[in-house]
């Protein structure tokens, strides 16, 4: 089965983002597909490459990025969601006359199109969080 | 985009300030709209305080979503519907909202969603 997943949670406010990594990583495990993750709302905030949790914890940004490079999965931030909450890529930063970015690598930035796209093109599309 | 419109209906569940989600559901059907899909919406639970008329977020620095909402008709969004018994259970009736919208009995709320083939939930 083809799923795409839309992910709205922060990472370490809500279970949402970690069960949505878990439930990825079950079903490329079980043979399944994932066409799109799309982080949407407080969602983008996984998207970063500055998080430093503590060592005794899941550092679940960097989890997402390995996952995502592993299997190439298409992955987008929102981009109104995320400019409203600091997360940006170079171009976003130049644009906005930022003095850093902070996307992490595997993470696109666009469009609110690309979550019905994902909704319209695969089997499944599975929400985590609200 | 696949030829085939696809029937999508996003629910609404949250309360229209407090957190950004209500907000960011309206803007995640004004996004679909675009796409030419048969689109439908459903505002359940505390979802329902969107629609209210005579919304002043002046206070807050909020945007207010009642100045939004009346756009959907013109973004072709006609089929909105609203949960009888989450009106109910707030003491309200379609008179208070900003929307002609349809009540579903949670019976019919069943059945809207069992027509579905895609559910975006908010």
């Amino acid at each position: 089965m083809i799923f795409s997943l839309a992910i709205y949670g922060a990472p370490y406010s809500s279970q949402a983002s970690d069960s949505a990594y878990r439930f990825a990583t079950a079903a490329l495990a079980g043979g399944h597909s994932i066409y799109r993750l799309f982080f949407y709302a407080d969602g983008v905030h996984n998207a970063t490459r500055l998080a430093a949790p503590p060592q005794d914890e899941n550092n679940l940004p960097r989890a997402w990025r390995q996952l995502i490079e592993a299997h190439a999965i298409d992955s987008v931030v929102c981009i109104a969601s995320a400019l409203r909450r600091g997360i940006i890529n170079g171009e976003e930063a130049e644009r906005y006359g930022c003095d850093a970015d902070n996307l992490a690598g595997g993470f696109e930035i666009s469009g609110l199109g690309q979550l019905l796209d994902a909704a319209v093109r695969c089997d499944r599309l599975i929400t985590f969080g609200d | 985009m696949s030829a085939k419109a696809k029937k999508i209906l996003v629910v609404s569940s949250h309360a229209p300030y407090g957190k950004s989600t209500a907000r960011e559901s309206l803007d995640a059907v004004l996004a679909a709209s675009a796409y030419e899909q048969d689109l439908q919406l459903l505002f359940v639970g505390d979802g329902v305080f969107q629609l209210l008329k005579q919304q002043d977020t002046s206070a807050t620095g909020a945007k207010n979503l009642a100045a939004t909402l009346p756009v959907l008709p013109l973004y072709d969004i006609n089929d909105i519907y609203v949960h009888q018994q989450s009106l109910d259970q707030r003491q309200l009736t379609a008179a208070d909202l900003v929307l002609e919208v349809k009540c579903l009995d949670s019976r019919q709320v069943a059945a809207l969603m069992d027509r579905q083939e895609i559910i975006l939930s908010f």
